[in-house]
């Protein structure tokens, strides 16, 4: 008998709605959806495909870089390698393909990679910290600034602590402000990529610039042979510069994505031979680039401590030694090219834990069994039970 | 509770019983897929926490220090935290070094434009799975039955190696 009252008053109590229902609807009574860790992300990015891809919030660039790469690349496909095939060789569209393919693939990996976002500390590591920082500012009475200092290879590292992240931020990482992320092994933030470029996706932007200056090298050398064969052929370079003019100053001048050049020569239509100079420099720019970054892999300096002289002795008087290089060319570029591949620390595809009210949890403990009399029941009650429970 | 009313009097008293018994059961066991360690979580109070900071000395690898903290001194055995760290710093070791595989793994990848990153798992990644089941085998053998909880560093960042202390509870198991 009283177990009758039970099953009476209980289904009330609960207030089910169809006796049986599916477990989603219920769940969403007691909790919510489950989320997955990037819809709570605290930093300025933008997710897609679930979380898969990440980009920095303003990625308005990229489609421009994008758009540039793939305008030159058609127009070189499409005009220049006919005649060069007939001309000259079939290996020419083949090796723009590779190219292509490689300039393509890489700006989208450094553009959709996580490039190592430190996740900011949950709320009792950063009490722990802060205990940590008042028991030694008060011991040795010094200002707020914090800083740590480590010795690492001998050298004497400071490290700051992030009042954003809520960490003391480790060697070589650096807060990006357009993010509102801290990054390891921090380069710079890239708008034309649309992303900052660190740890893990540095070797991805090194191929992007490199076989970026290979092609439009490329692109550039075969627009060269294409006109002089022509001039050749016909009545001279003039010739084949008016015969089609409106194409080649668009094909030369977008041969790199640098919007500010493109500018100056669609202003400058009608005059080969500037375009032909500022094409040459911005090619000459992209390479600079490649050339800046080869070097700082093989030293294995980040563009941040370059600017900023960390590791050039500026400070004082002792000469600062970069403590990251092996102090070899080969090993640096190995190891940052070709070293292991970190894995990505946000978990962006991760679910949120639900952080339940451990007084909470023995009330609900009781109600479901008693409610389930059937098996089915019984069952999406143990997994409301579960869903309500589980971290 | 319908199919219930109408059947006869003894079945519903033995299934009275058999239900009283199940939710006893139930909350011992727990017949959610939870793991027993989850069961400390939410059933027992959180003492402390104490975090286990990173080791920079030897640069930006993961290490992490082996100092012991003090507020473990009462529930577990130095010599076994050191070791518990000691083997995660060797099996971090193992993940980031720079041997013939991982620079083969890299040169392979560099000439695919990165593309097998999409398709396979990295040698880091295993090592992270073994690194999981280490923690969860040391949690089960050593760490649970003296109310502490490892949390693996992945889950932290790789900032720090969480510990959690459960309240001493006077049954002495920590269940």
């Amino acid at each position: 008998m009283k177990n009758c009252e039970y099953q009476q008053i209980d289904p009330r109590a609960l207030s089910t709605p169809t006796p049986t229902p599916p477990p989603p609807p219920c769940a969403k009574r007691k909790t919510q959806r489950p989320r997955r860790k990037w819809e709570v992300f605290p930093g300025r990015n933008r997710f897609y495909c679930d979380g898969r891809i990440i980009v920095a919030r303003q990625s308005g660039v990229l489609p421009l870089t994008l758009g540039l790469i793939l305008v030159t690349s058609g127009l070189f496909f499409i005009f220049d390698c006919p005649f060069l095939v007939v001309h000259l060789t079939s290996c020419i569209p083949v090796i723009g393909g590779v190219l292509f393919v490689f300039v393509v693939v890489s700006l989208l990996q450094t553009s959709f990679t996580d490039p190592g976002i430190l996740p900011r500390a949950t709320p009792d590591e950063a009490a722990d910290i802060e205990k940590q920082i008042d028991n030694s500012g008060s011991s040795t009475y010094r200002p707020p600034p914090r800083t740590k200092e480590i010795v690492i290879n001998e050298q004497v590292v400071k490290l700051k602590y992030c009042f954003t992240c809520k960490i003391f931020r480790p060697p070589r990482t650096s807060h990006c402000s357009l993010c509102d992320n801290c990054v390891e092994r921090f380069d710079h933030h890239c708008p034309w990529v649309g992303n900052c470029v660190g740890k893990r996706n540095y070797r991805f932007f090194y191929t992007f610039i490199v076989s970026l200056s290979f092609l439009t090298a490329f692109i550039f050398g075969c627009v060269i042979t294409h006109l002089t064969l022509r001039a050749q052929d016909e009545k001279g370079l003039v010739y084949a510069l008016q015969e089609s003019p409106a194409r080649y100053p668009f094909h030369l001048a977008a041969c790199v994505p640098s919007l500010t050049w493109h500018m100056n020569v669609c202003s400058v239509k009608h005059n080969p031979q500037t375009e032909l100079v500022v094409c040459f420099f911005s090619i000459w720019s992209i390479l600079g680039l490649s050339g800046f970054h080869t070097y700082l892999v093989a030293s294995n300096l980040t563009t941040n401590e370059d600017i900023k002289g960390s590791w050039s002795g500026k400070r004082g008087a002792e000469d600062s030694v970069n403590p990251y290089s092996y102090n070899n060319i080969f090993t640096n570029c190995c190891v940052v090219l070709c070293g292991p591949m970190p894995p990505s620390l946000i978990d962006r595809r991760g679910f949120v834990p639900e952080d339940g009210d451990p007084q909470a949890t023995p009330q609900e403990l009781d109600l479901p069994p008693f409610v389930a009399k059937n098996d089915t029941n019984m069952e999406e009650n143990c997994q409301d039970f579960a869903l309500s429970c589980t971290a | 509770m319908v199919g219930l009313c109408g059947t006869t009097w003894s079945t519903q008293i033995v299934s009275g019983l058999l239900d009283v018994l199940y939710s006893e059961l139930a909350t011992a066991f727990n017949m959610a897929e939870t793991h027993s360690l989850q069961d400390i979580r939410q059933q027992a109070a959180i003492a402390a926490k104490v975090f286990i900071q990173r080791d920079y000395t030897n640069g930006t690898v993961c290490q992490f220090q082996t100092k012991f903290p003090s507020e473990l001194e009462t529930r577990i055995d130095k010599q076994q935290f050191e070791e518990t760290v000691r083997t995660l710093n060797n099996l971090y070791a193992e993940a980031e070094k720079l041997g013939g595989q991982s620079y083969l793994e890299g040169c392979l990848a560099c000439l695919t434009a990165y593309t097998i990153f999409l398709c396979m798992e990295t040698h880091y990644e295993k090592v992270l799975k073994k690194i999981a089941k280490y923690i969860q085998e040391q949690n089960d053998k050593i760490y649970a039955p003296r109310g502490l909880l490892l949390t693996d560093p992945i889950e932290r960042g790789l900032r720090v190696v969480e510990i959690t202390i459960f309240e001493d509870r006077s049954t002495g198991s920590g269940r």
